[in-house]
């Protein structure tokens, strides 16, 4: 177990456990928002932050973080104005991303392979600064992610009804996509520019299974994660292969292990939703149905018992039970 | 008197949506404690009015105030509590009926503030005026859709709101949610709520609304006492053909004769 106490190694570790805690937290936001890829071209657009840092000399995270968090805000830009054209102009800020970041690193005469450590991440080769700036990040998103888990999720789960309340709509998807822009900085040098989406959205598809609430899928979807990044870069130690992509397959694993426990969870769920009550479909299919004459629709008022049972209400009628189903009523 | 004390104040509005007008010169006041039913056919601009009202749509000529205070510059979000015909709460991740209702909290909280008890009080009382208390820790996709309509009624509730702006509440509502929606909005108004209810008809509403407004194209055709108005007069001869329970899009020609003139 030598290589795991080697100084590398820990910080390898720490990068990717503040990493697997930290994308999943915004991922389910994004998730939620139905921007599932906004990470990804977050990403692209990093890749000329990166390249802005390898030709000027200066931190490429810095950098990223900055072009990052800029892309960002115009995507949110893009997003809320031009409804029609949001989904091209969006692809056209992506490759233009990618292509410039291309250019601009050809120019600064490292060649394209200086990228390389950026697109796929370089887990082992972080130096302790850099720990710390991941750790710093991390903590900011996590602290924010927290904290305004009310008004980033009602704005997420109903934009307009959210602006009936005063929230202030706009901060908040521009703060969830700047969070978005960060996490995509401090998950580049784990699992590279090009994976970074998988880190933040496989985690919570994987939770979303099973959970029942927006706060137990983003805990479930941080628990997730960190296995999925701590144990992917524990195989990458033992096995010889790229971390980035090992962590992301192991997240894979996990959700492709829970898929089945997870659809037999959701056909529990689904069998529990109550039947609509739809009037006047004339039913031949078999049941035991009341031919009685009915007067009215039971209900609250209707002076008949009613008793819980199951997802249903019974209605207590000359000594038996009435179910409402369909247009009928069904004896219990 | 209170009469010339204001909730809703809307003076010339005209709402265009894509360049077509849908409202057109509307004036409109609300006093505190009325409980005005807007009634329409589809595309009368009854919902579009209350979107504006509630700020969600710009308006292209006239002026919406809230409790005295243009709409531009509104502050008093707790006063108000909106009730949409639909919300997108089931799509995306799953969130528990809890989780969605304390979204309506948020008009009396501060950002960076953990909820305190009277908040998780406030959602606890709303999700027993709609009879969901039970349902609490349930993922709304789970719940029928009536059941999902009184998500929303509660999640507006937990604001504790003086003024209700309810958008088409029974529209696809079975039979039990409609009864428990009404007994909600009964109390509510008893309580001495304002409310403005968006309505294809009276039904189950029908003891609550103390004033009707019926437009047709964009423009108010009717303002009075409801039991007056073109649409009730046109329920009462047919009402009762049908079954109460029937949703209100299965049931034919209702809204004709107010199409044709009333």
């Amino acid at each position: 177990m030598d290589l795991f106490t080697a100084p590398f190694m820990i910080r390898a570790l720490i990068a990717a456990a503040v990493t697997g805690l930290a994308a999943p937290a915004v991922g389910t936001y994004l998730v939620q928002r139905r921007l599932s890829l906004m990470g990804d071209g977050i990403g692209h657009v990093c890749v000329t932050g990166v390249a802005l840092g390898l030709l000027t000399g200066t931190s490429p995270t810095l950098t990223a973080v900055i072009v990052a968090v800029l892309g960002a805000l115009l995507i949110e830009l893009i997003r809320s104005t031009g409804k029609a054209t949001g989904d091209v102009a969006l692809a056209l800020l992506f490759y233009g991303g990618i292509a410039g970041g291309l250019l601009i690193v050809s120019l600064s005469g490292d060649g394209v392979f200086a990228l390389q450590q950026y697109l796929f991440g370089s887990i082992t080769t972080i130096s302790p600064s850099g720990v710390l700036v991941s750790v710093a990040l991390a903590v900011v998103v996590l602290v924010l992610s927290f904290a305004l888990l009310p008004q980033l999720f009602s704005v997420a789960n109903d934009e307009d009804y959210a602006r009936t309340t005063g929230v202030s709509v706009r901060v908040y998807n521009v703060l969830i996509s700047v969070l978005a822009a960060v996490t995509v900085s401090v998950a580049m040098r784990t699992v590279g520019l090009l994976l970074v989406s998988a880190l933040m959205i496989i985690p919570v598809a994987t939770a979303q299974q099973f959970s029942r609430g927006f706060r137990t899928t983003m805990l479930g979807g941080m628990v997730a994660g960190l296995l999925a990044a701590i144990g992917g870069v524990s195989i990458s130690a033992f096995a010889d292969v790229p971390p980035g992509a090992t962590i992301v397959l192991v997240s894979l694993a996990g959700f492709a292990v829970t898929a089945p426990l997870g659809l037999v969870v959701q056909r529990r769920r689904r069998a529990q939703v109550p039947f609509p009550v739809q009037a006047l479909s004339p039913v031949a299919d078999g049941h035991d149905t009341v031919g009685e004459p009915h007067g009215h629709e039971h209900g609250p008022r209707c002076g008949h018992p009613a008793v819980e049972h199951g997802d249903h209400v019974d209605y207590i009628h000359d000594g038996h039970r009435h179910a409402p189903h369909g247009g009928h009523y069904d004896e219990h | 008197m209170i009469a010339h004390e204001h909730v809703v104040e809307i003076r010339g509005a005209g709402v265009a949506l894509g360049g077509r007008p849908i409202v057109r010169n509307i004036d409109l006041a609300v006093h505190p404690g009325e409980v005005v039913a807007l009634l329409g056919a589809n595309g009368s601009g009854k919902s579009t009015l209350v979107k504006a009202m509630v700020g969600l749509l710009p308006l292209s000529s006239g002026e919406v105030r809230l409790y005295d205070e243009p709409l531009a510059g509104f502050r008093q979000w707790h006063r108000l509590g909106y009730v949409p015909q639909r919300s997108p709460i089931t799509a995306g991740v799953p969130s528990t009926v809890a989780e969605v209702v304390a979204a309506g909290r948020l008009s009396r909280r501060k950002p960076f503030v953990p909820s305190r008890r009277a908040d998780r009080a406030a959602v606890e009382r709303a999700l027993e005026a709609v009879g969901l208390a039970h349902r609490a820790r349930h993922t709304v996709s789970t719940l029928s859709g009536g059941q999902q309509q009184r998500v929303l009624i509660a999640r507006t509730l937990a604001g504790e709101p003086e003024l209700l702006v309810l958008d088409e509440p029974n529209a696809g509502v079975d039979l039990a949610s409609q009864h428990a929606i009404a007994g909600t909005l009964a109390s509510l108004a008893d309580a001495g709520a304002t409310i403005v209810v968006v309505l294809h008809e009276l039904g189950h509403l029908a003891e609550v609304i103390r004033r009707s407004v019926v437009l047709r194209e964009g423009r108010i055709v009717y303002d009075g006492p409801p039991h007056a108005s073109p649409t009730e007069r046109d329920l009462h001869d047919h009402d009762h053909h049908h079954r109460r329970s029937t949703p209100a899009f299965f049931r034919p020609s209702v809204r004709a004769p107010l199409d044709g003139g009333g």
